[in-house]
């Protein structure tokens, strides 16, 4: 589904990214681990083609389609979604307003007419559900106001409603309480299959307990540095990163 | 000639065609002298400091409308709000239009300023509102000289009237270049409450100048809310002069919505003269190209307890310029007085422009009064954020920009209105999203 080869990317003339290589194929859970500034944030921005980072070298192919020269809604479009470390507050834009422009407007790249306002009200109850969002909540200006728990919450919830072919979970896990973790990492489990694949970004074992990973990969310095099973986090979890770092280094 | 010796010349042609009593005749020899005076305002003016007029006085203007134009009301239907019931008063070129127009005299006054300032019966009214709450500045002083039409409402007390009013200004372009000076007095007595839209609309490319002037007075306990819909087109400067003298427990609003035209210049006055008034000013500017919007407001309290309320939002394009000067003054008298004033601006071009200056002269120690203005660009996280969930660029700017504007567009209590601008707003910004959901 996705495959990235020898990617290399930078902000303001600063590398960030050196060299990763990563395939996910449909129906796997990738987690991406590793210490602060090693890049993980940005792997995910850049997979969701936000414009500050310039791709300098290697390819990004989604599905078989280069990728890297798409705009970030082109990407969503076509399946990608990025469930934002630091969700942004938009003041005067309802949850529900939001969503319905998102959902329309990805129809509308498909040639699809807008999905009819009962179908939408359905759709919206049916995800609030499922991530226990209380229907006020909707109402309420985009993230304004929210509480950490509540922000992540109302992003697996637009992973929810888009239904994207890749999830990209940027430490989804920090800010929330162990109930809230729960119902994150429940709502994704229900809306994994064969057919889709998850990325978690996450410095902890604790959200790879509910969401269990296919793959650990390590991150270091721009590049990924070691890879394994699930294992991998729990070795991850009990030693931190320094003998990692010492591997590399030597 | 130039425009004001132009003005002044036909001054004395104007007062003998109109027939009229001593009163108003006074008036406006009062007026053309404070104009001959004074002139048109320049930049060396400190309230005219960003807004110059010099390309607009250069025009070739007719300073009368010489004959009657007709216009379908189909050809025009788009600038009414014509999904509810209103009363509307119609001008075209400064002419009263019957056919356009629903006015009425049963248990209200919505009729026209020509009758008014010459029919008896309306005498007493006139001797107390006419010209007594505009100011001697002179382009009000010029439309109080040249003053023969435009709206004229009265309220009389305890009367909730049920239909909005709508005042519009056509102008077809049958002269090379016209100038017009609509001047509206309404009168709203004890409890009180109206609704009013006023729209200036030119049809053609021809340049119009309006130099218009309202006059606003709320007596004790009236509710006035008033909305000003601004999109002319880019040949048509209007020069707005409201004035608002509000009496205790009054409460006046006024939103104005400045889309457009070549050159637009608000200058928006309240006057407290009594307790427990609440006065709220709010507008949105959304221009590009080469337009210009001022916004020049005064609010002065002078008694105890009242309150304030401004709120002005601006986005502006491309070469647009912007200029936002709020005044408020509290009176030594005025204490416990609630003043707030704030004027938000985002620029979405390199060579867009905004003056903005917020101006408080506080002489009673027990008030309350804040003020901020911001100028920025639209969020770049918040745009990404956007669009990571499918939204395209223009339609993501669109969705932020209706945002930034929404405060001011809750508060419309109409929803046709709101509908109306929200329609107006998509257009302006190219996208085809339904924001109101």
């Amino acid at each position: 589904m996705l495959k990235i080869e020898n990617l290399h990317a930078s902000v303001e003339d600063k590398a960030i990214l050196r060299g990763i290589n990563l395939e996910v194929k449909a129906g796997e859970v990738h987690a991406i681990m590793g210490p602060n500034g090693s890049g993980k944030s940005t792997l995910a921005s850049v997979i969701a083609g936000k414009e500050e980072y310039e791709v300098t070298e290697g390819d990004i192919t989604f599905n078989g389609e280069d990728i890297h020269e798409l705009a970030a809604e082109e990407r969503a479009h076509k399946g990608v979604f990025l469930s934002f470390q630091y969700p942004v507050e938009i003041p005067g834009v309802s949850v529900t307003n939001f969503m319905k422009t998102a959902i329309n407007e990805t129809r509308k790249a498909k040639g699809l007419e807008d999905m009819p306002a009962k179908d939408m009200l359905k759709l919206i109850r049916e995800k609030s559900e499922l991530l226990e969002i209380d229907r006020k909540f909707l109402s309420r200006s985009l993230n304004e106001g929210f509480s950490g728990g509540e922000k992540k919450r109302n992003e697996i919830f637009q992973m929810a409603m888009l239904e994207p072919k890749l999830a990209i979970l940027d430490e989804t896990d920090s800010g929330l309480d162990i109930d809230a973790l729960r119902i994150v990492a429940n709502g994704v489990n229900k809306l994994k299959s064969k057919d889709n694949a998850v990325i978690v970004i996450t410095h902890y074992q604790r959200l790879l307990d509910y969401i269990v990973p296919d793959f650990v990969h390590v991150l270091y310095n721009g590049r990924i540095v070691k890879s394994g099973g699930k294992e991998l986090a729990h070795e991850l979890e009990e030693k931190g990163y320094d003998w990692i770092k010492e591997e590399v280094n030597a | 000639m130039d425009l004001k010796e132009k003005l002044t010349a036909s001054f004395l042609a104007f007062e003998n065609q109109v027939d009229t009593d001593t009163y108003v005749h006074d008036v406006r020899n009062e007026a053309i002298k404070i104009f001959e005076e004074k002139g048109f305002p320049t930049k060396k003016e400190e309230a005219w400091k960003y807004t110059s007029l010099n390309s607009v006085l250069k025009e070739d203007y007719s300073v009368f409308p010489k004959k009657e134009n007709a216009i379908e009301y189909n050809d025009v239907k788009k600038y009414f709000i014509h999904d509810i019931d209103t009363f509307n008063v119609v001008f075209i070129d400064g002419k009263y239009s019957s056919h356009l127009s629903q006015t009425t005299h049963d248990g209200l006054d919505v009729c026209l300023m020509s009758s008014a300032l010459t029919k008896p019966k309306y005498r007493l009214i006139i001797e107390n509102y006419f010209n007594k709450a505009a100011t001697k500045d002179s382009l009000p002083s010029l439309n109080t000289a040249f003053s023969s039409e435009g709206a004229y409402i009265h309220i009389p007390k305890n009367k909730l009237v049920q239909k909005p009013i709508q005042i519009i200004y056509f102008s077809t372009g049958n002269e090379a270049a016209t100038m017009l000076q609509p001047r509206n007095l309404i009168v709203v007595d004890e409890n009180s409450h109206v609704q009013i839209i006023e729209r200036h609309q030119s049809l053609t490319d021809n340049p119009v100048l309006t130099n218009s002037v309202t006059e606003i007075f709320t007596n004790k306990r009236a509710i006035v809310d008033y909305y000003k819909i601004q999109n002319d087109n880019q040949s048509a400067t209007l020069i707005d002069n409201t004035f608002i003298k509000q009496k205790q427990e009054s409460v006046a609003s006024v939103h104005t919505f400045a889309f457009g035209g070549k050159l637009v210049r608000n200058n928006l006055n309240f006057y407290q003269t009594g307790e427990r008034i609440e006065s709220t000013l709010k507008g949105v500017t959304i221009i590009g190209d080469k337009q210009h919007v001022d916004h020049n407001t005064l609010v002065h309290h002078i008694e105890p307890n009242c309150e304030s309320h401004q709120d002005y939002k601006g986005i502006f394009g491309e070469n647009s310029t912007g200029v936002f000067n709020g005044k408020i003054i509290v009176e030594k008298e005025a204490q416990k007085t609630n003043a707030f004033q704030a004027n938000n601006n985002i620029l979405i071009s390199d060579k867009a422009t905004i003056n903005t200056k917020p101006q408080l002269e506080i002489f009673a120690d027990d008030v309350k009064c804040s003020h901020g203005c911001t100028i920025g660009q639209l969020d770049e996280s918040a745009m990404f954020y956007m669009r990571s969930r499918g939204i395209p660029e223009k339609e993501a700017k669109a969705l932020l920009m209706y945002a930034f504007s929404n405060n001011v567009l809750s508060s419309v209590k109409i929803p046709e209105i709101k509908q109306r601008i929200t329609k107006i707003i998509a257009n302006k910004l190219g996208v085809n999203i339904g924001f109101d959901l």
